[in-house]
Parts: structure tokens; sequence; C-alpha cells
């Protein structure tokens, strides 16, 4: 048994980290989160150099990475930072082009801007919901339909769309520019886009995709929930600083009790949040990936909702403000569940998966 | 044990959801309902309606322009209120500020200022708080020092909230440093316009302006400002506190939550079925509407007891507790019910026909952020808790 990190990872954790603290500083991030395009190309260009892309994808991929605990390691340094690039974007398209044996360079180098286009607004989370029509036309195919909060297609280049053809998800390449992107700032920063079809000409990748979204999902799900486990250690870090400065009754508000113990429990949430997240990167690969994928992103929904209410109370006011980052931190932390399936969804699909064994 | 209203409090719901369907503008309810910012016009015209009717300065004795309603009475008419999509009213001159002229005020104040609240000529922001007095709002530094006929005031006040709409602001300032904190303390009344004063925004974690701060260099107010004796104001605030309790619960507006919710969680599609239909989410609905079935009750009980003994006990404590978590849990479902379409930033999406989800759900998320504040102001949940363990728990 070995819970550190190999040598080449925590090299590339420690480069992660310390480049996203000193060039995507909080300010920054700020600036660029809430603004279209919510994306700085130099910063997206420095973060490719430094490997942050070329960590997500496996060797034969033409990436040096790929493992569950390469994307951990890249997204808990991206969540720490709260760093708003479409770096999902990239790893969700990664491995869908992985699954269609499409070549990545483009992508690995960070030079050509993929966005995976799988949800629905009928159909958020459940992917075989979808209503995305595709049809046969010419020696290709058109897609109509809409695809809902396309994370990073507000600045992508190339849609992997998830749309039916002949009763199947399918999944299709579709240039961004024949596509009508509505691309907006999210509440708790970075971007998406809604992303209108209608008879959009599109290159078949996978014709029976249903397997690998769902791969791709779950690798989804590791990054995020590695993102939150950084974003919580920062929020409740910064919660402790709080605690110990600030002084009200002539005492520092630390020394009350009932604040003790519950960043006492905020830090038992954390900890049980990193376990989770480590299980499912450990499970990626393997038949369990689903289910581990789920129950982590249960209990990530539950403690990264507990963490942002928490810092936020026991800071008062001030983390209620614009200025001061933990308020930015929680949204984060509470609108991540909105992503890849919230904390019902997959508790549902953990009891789906009890029931039908 | 009965819990039905009296024939008269019927009488007198029907009358209050009449006038308010007749009264009630639509332009002001439609703003209710999407969620967004009420505009200042709008909290004026409502105002000014209520004003029009007697019913807006609802805490004041009759004698004052009050309405004289009974606990009950006020009770009803928030429920109402809360129904009909009105506007909270907003409380600084008319629920804070108010009862305490009344009660601490001259004759000369409270001819001069009561009439300014009700006519609107005076909108009225709070300025307790400061950077370094929260919660031990009794360690304000916000310094007035006598200088002839006039208080020099320098310091600055924290968390104002719509002091961008006002013309007046009512302080607590430290006139005595030398004595124990709360008897150094004083309540003044201050102009905005005097000079030396600044007030600058502060932005809300969901992006909105509805708190300031004020800077307060060498600001000369005339000691005529001052509401009850030098060095009571304490007293003052601590009155306000235990006071105006009715509706600490915020029962209506969870009441109101609890609708939308459940109309959402029927609208919005999960693949071929309803969310309403997906057991875990019905159950988180289910749960809250019980917790607020028992609220209502309990907000009545202690309503009635406050009716019977003249005035709120400390268990209302309970109330502000208990209320907000309800609210805030409402808030939390009506975000979550919205799945990815939750995530825009209000107002930020560039193609303005772009329909995310149900109507009047653009702010959902930015609402819950926003409420997270009901359980840090007015008396943290933390701060109720200690009142209620030497109250009511004696520990
Ligand atoms: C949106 C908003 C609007 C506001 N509007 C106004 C306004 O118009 N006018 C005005 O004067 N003020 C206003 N306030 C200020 C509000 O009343 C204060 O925020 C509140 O009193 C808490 O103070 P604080 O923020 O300084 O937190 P602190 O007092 O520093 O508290 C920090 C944390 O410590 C906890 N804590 C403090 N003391 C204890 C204790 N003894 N035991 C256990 N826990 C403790 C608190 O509960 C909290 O969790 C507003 C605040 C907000 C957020």
């Amino acid at each position: 048994m070995d819970f550190n990190l190999t040598d080449d990872r925590r090299m590339l954790a420690d480069t992660l980290a310390r480049y996203l603290a000193d060039k995507y500083t909080i300010e920054h991030r700020n600036e660029v989160a809430y603004e279209m395009p919510c994306h700085d190309p130099a910063k997206w260009d420095e973060l490719a150099d430094l490997g942050a892309l070329y960590a997500l994808a496996p060797e034969d991929a033409g990436g040096f990475g790929g493992t569950g605990f390469d994307i951990s390691v890249v997204f808990e340094a991206l969540g720490r930072a709260l760093c708003p690039e479409p770096v999902l974007a990239a790893l969700l398209s990664s491995r869908l082009l992985g699954a269609a044996g499409a070549d990545q360079e483009a992508l690995l180098t960070g030079g050509t801007k993929y966005a995976a286009a799988l949800s629905e607004l009928d159909a958020p989370y459940d992917i075989a919901g979808i209503s995305c029509a595709a049809e046969a036309r010419g020696d290709g195919h058109v897609l109509s339909g809409r695809k809902t909060a396309v994370y990073g297609a507000q600045v992508a280049d190339v849609l992997l769309v998830a749309a039916r053809l002949d009763g199947k998800v399918a999944l299709f390449e579709v240039q961004a520019g024949d596509a009508q992107v509505v691309g907006y700032a999210m509440i708790d920063g970075g971007g998406a886009a809604e992303v209108l079809l209608d008879d959009t000409s599109a290159r078949l990748l996978i014709a029976d995709a249903a397997a690998a979204i769902e791969a791709a999902l779950n690798a989804g799900i590791v990054a995020l929930c590695a993102e939150a486990v950084g974003a919580m250690e920062v929020a409740h870090d910064t919660t402790l600083d709080y605690l110990r400065q600030r002084k009200q009754f002539g005492v520092p508000i630390g020394k009350f009790q009932v604040l003790q113990h519950r960043a006492v429990d905020m830090l038992t949430e954390i900890e049980q949040s990193r376990s989770i997240t480590i299980k499912a990167a450990a499970e990626l690969d393997g038949p369990q990936a689903t289910r581990f994928a789920a129950m982590a992103k249960n209990m990530i929904g539950r403690a990264a909702r507990l963490v942002a209410e928490e810092a936020i109370q026991m800071h008062g006011g001030i983390a209620m403000t614009w200025e001061y980052p933990v308020s930015h931190y929680a949204k984060r932390l509470v609108m991540l569940d909105h992503q890849l399936g919230d904390t019902d969804y997959h508790l549902a699909k953990v009891m789906a998966g009890n029931a039908a064994a | 044990m009965d819990l039905s209203f009296s024939a008269e409090d019927r009488a007198f719901q029907d009358e209050v959801r009449g006038w308010l369907a007749d009264n009630l503008p639509a332009h002001i309810s439609d703003a209710v309902r999407s969620g967004g910012e009420l505009t200042k016009p709008m909290m004026e015209e409502w105002h000014a309606l209520l004003n029009s009717r007697g019913w807006l300065a609802v805490t004041w004795p009759v004698e004052f322009g009050g309405p004289g309603w009974t606990p009950v009475q006020k009770h009803i008419f928030e429920e109402e209120c809360c129904r009909a999509y009105a506007p909270r009213i907003v409380p600084f001159g008319l629920n804070m500020l108010g009862p305490v002229l009344i009660k601490f005020g001259t004759r000369a104040q409270q001819e001069y200022y009561l009439p300014r609240i009700l006519d609107g000529t005076d909108w009225w922001c709070q300025g307790y708080s400061e950077p370094g007095a929260g919660s031990d709002l009794a360690s304000l530094k916000t310094r007035a020092v006598r200088d002839g006929d006039e208080y020099v005031i320098n310091g600055q006040k924290t968390w104002t909230t719509l002091g961008q709409h006002a013309n007046k602001i009512f302080c607590l300032v430290r006139t005595d440093p030398d004595v124990k904190q709360q008897e150094g303390i004083s309540f003044v009344l201050v102009d905005l316009d005097t000079p030396g004063i600044e007030m600058r925004p502060i932005r809300l974690i969901e992006g909105g302006h509805e708190v300031n701060e004020v800077f307060f260099t060498d600001v000369r107010v005339p000691v005529a400002n001052l509401v009850g004796e030098e060095n009571k104001g304490w007293t003052i605030a601590k009155y306000l506190l235990t006071h105006e309790r009715t509706g600490i619960a915020g029962v209506g507006f969870s009441m109101q939550a609890l609708e939308e919710v459940k109309a959402l969680a029927r609208k919005v599609r999960r693949g071929s079925g309803r969310l309403i239909d997906e057991p875990l989410f019905a159950a988180r609905i289910a749960q809250a509407e019980i917790d607020l079935e028992a609220m209502k009750i309990t907000n009545l009980r202690m309503l009635f007891k406050a009716q019977e003994q003249g005035a709120p006990g400390p268990e209302t404590s309970i109330l502000k507790i208990k209320g907000t978590v309800i609210h805030q849990e409402l808030k939390d479902l009506a975000r979550r019910a919205l799945g990815p379409a939750a995530a825009p930033f209000p107002g930020h999406v560039s193609d303005g026909n772009m329909m995310f989800g149900p109507e009047d759900t653009a702010h959902n998320a930015a609402r819950y952020f926003n409420n997270r504040k009901t359980s840090i102001f007015g008396g943290s949940n933390e701060i109720q808790r200690n009142i209620l363990t030497k109250t009511m728990l004696e520990l």
C-alpha cells in the first residue's frame, strides 16, 4: 500500500500549483472568470506548456498520463486556484477522441480547443435521455437540436456532440463555426454555451457511443471531485486563518467551541472527500468505474455544500462579499454539483446498482 | 385548542387579499417573482400605495399613523403580501427608526420625522455594524465628540443595506470611551448630505449591490439629532432587537418559496419524467414542507403568547434560527432543481431570447447565494443560540 504520489505526479502537482499561485491569482481569475470569453489565451498556452493537458491523456493517445491519479493531480491544482480555463472540456474531449481512435495532438498542445456537447435541458445528466437528432445526408450527417451548458464551448473550435442515430446515442464532430453557439459566463465563473444545431453538418466519430460517453463522464467526475477537494481545502484553510485573526467579544472567534467543532466537521468531510476521490480515481479504468464515480460525486456534492455554507457562515458578513475570495470558492463548490450529475442523481445510481446486484 | 383564525381575522384576511389583488401593480409583483433586484422607484411606489391605504407603518400605534393591528393581523398581512408577491417593506425607517422615535424620541423629532418616513421624503438606512463590530456590536468605535451644539463624528460603518438609496442614516456612535462599552453609546440621526460622509458600494457574492460602507470624517451633526439620552443608545438598540419580532421566522417567504419549488419540480423534465417524480428530489421537498408546516404553528404559538403577554420573549430566537434554515433549504432546492440551467450568470447570456429552464428562474442560484446572509445578519444564528442558551436553558 502506498498513498504517496509518484515523483512525476508530485512534480506536476508542484509545478502547476506554483504556476497558478503566481500567474492565476484570485484577482486575475475574477477578471477572467465572469466576463466572456472566460478564458485567458496566454495562460491557457502556458498551462498546456506545463503539461496540464498532456497529463490527461495516456501515452498511446500522445499524452503522458491519463490515469485517474493524473487527472486528480491536475484538477486539484486547478481547484485550489479556482482556475476557470476549459480544462474539463479538454479532458472529456480527449477521452471521447481516444475512444474514437482519433488523433488528439491538436487538443493536447492546447492549439485546438474542443468541448463535449452532451447534456440537454430535459436530459441534463442522463445522456440516454437526449433527443438531439442525427440524420445521414450526402456522405456525412446533419444534426438538429439543442445542447445545454456545454462547458468550454464559448471558446471551442470543435464540438463533440452526442446525438441520436438509428435509436442509438452516437458521437459526432462539429466545427463550432457551423453551429449557433451562445456563450455565457457562469455564476461561479468560467464559461459555457448553449449550442443550437439546425441541420448542422457533422462527421460521425462513434456510431454507438454510450459506453465511450459513460467512460468520459466518469473521468470528468473524477476531475470535478479532485477540483472540489482542492477548492474545499483552500476554503477551509482560509476559514481557519480567519477564526484565528477575527476578534469579537475580546477574543479570536476561533476560541468559541461551537465554531471549533464545526471547523473539525469540515475537516472530516474534506478527508472523506479526498478518500472517495482517490477510490474513484483508482477504479477509473476498471469495471466498477461508474459505481465509484457515482459514490464520489454524491459525497462531494454533500461535502462541498457543507464546506461552502459553513465557510461563509463562520466568516460572517465578510464572506458574503465579492471582494473576499471565499465567496468565489463557495460558489464554485456549490455549483460543481450542477455539473455531470448532482448528489441525488448519483445517489440514485448507487441505489440502482445495489438493487440490481 | 383551536388553530383557526377568528371570524374577524378571517374577514381581515379577505380584505387584505382583495386589496392586494386590486392594488398591487403587476410590474412590481412580476419583478418580485422574477427574483431580480427591485428598483428604488418600485419600492417607493409600493410604499406610497400602502401608505394611501394606511397599511404602511404596521408596527406604529394608531395615533402616529399605524393601523393598530394585533400581532395576528400583522402576521396575516405579511403572509398575504408574500402570497401576492408584494415586495418586502424596506424596514429601516418604518420598522426600526419609527418605533424608536415613538418610544424614545422628543415630540419635535416625532412630528418632524415620522410623517417624512410615511410619505417617503426620507429613506433611512441603518448604521450599526462596523468592520470591527459585528456580533460584538457594543465594541463599536465610531466616535462622536461634543463641540458646542454639535457632535463631530469620525469613523466607519459598514454593511449599510440600501444606503445607496438613502438620504439619512441612524447610527450608534461612541460618546464616552471611558466607561463600560455598553454605557458610552448614543443613537444619532445623520443627514447623508452632511459634508465629510462618503458612501462606497460593497458588491455581494452574487454580484449585486445591496450593501455599502460609510465613512465619516469630521461630520458635524446638531446635538438635536440625538435620540433619547446621551450614552443611552444601547438601551435603544436592545429595544429594537426585542421589540419587533413578528415576521422574524419569514414563514410567508418560505411558503412562497415552497410553492415555487413545487411548481418548478412539476415543470422540469428529467428524461421522460418530471423532476417531482424523482423520489430523491421529491423527498427533499417533502422534508422541507414538513419542517415548514411545523414552523407555521411554532410561529403562531409564539405569536399567540406574545399577544397574551404583551411582548415577545427570548424564544423568538428559535423562529430566527429555524425560519432562516428552512428558507435557505428551499432556496437550495430552487437552485438544485434547475440542474445545469442554474449556471448562467444572470444577465450575461449574450442572446436575450435564450431561455434557460422555466420562466422566472434565472436568478435561482443567485438568490440561493444571496440568502446565505439571513443566518448572518440581524444577530447570527450562533448568537441566537447563545441567547437561547442563556435565557431559556439557563446554562
Ligand atoms: C447582506 C448583509 C446586510 C446587512 N445589513 C446591515 C445593515 O443595514 N446595517 C447594519 O448595521 N448591519 C448590517 N449587516 C451586518 C450584520 O448585522 C453583521 O454581519 C452581523 O452582525 C455579523 O457580524 P460580522 O459579519 O462582523 O461577523 P462576526 O461577528 O465577525 O462573526 C463571525 C462568525 O463568528 C460567529 N460568532 C461571533 N461571536 C460568537 C460567539 N460569541 N459565539 C459563537 N459564535 C460567534 C458568528 O456567528 C459568525 O459565524 C448586514 C450584513 C449582511 C451580510
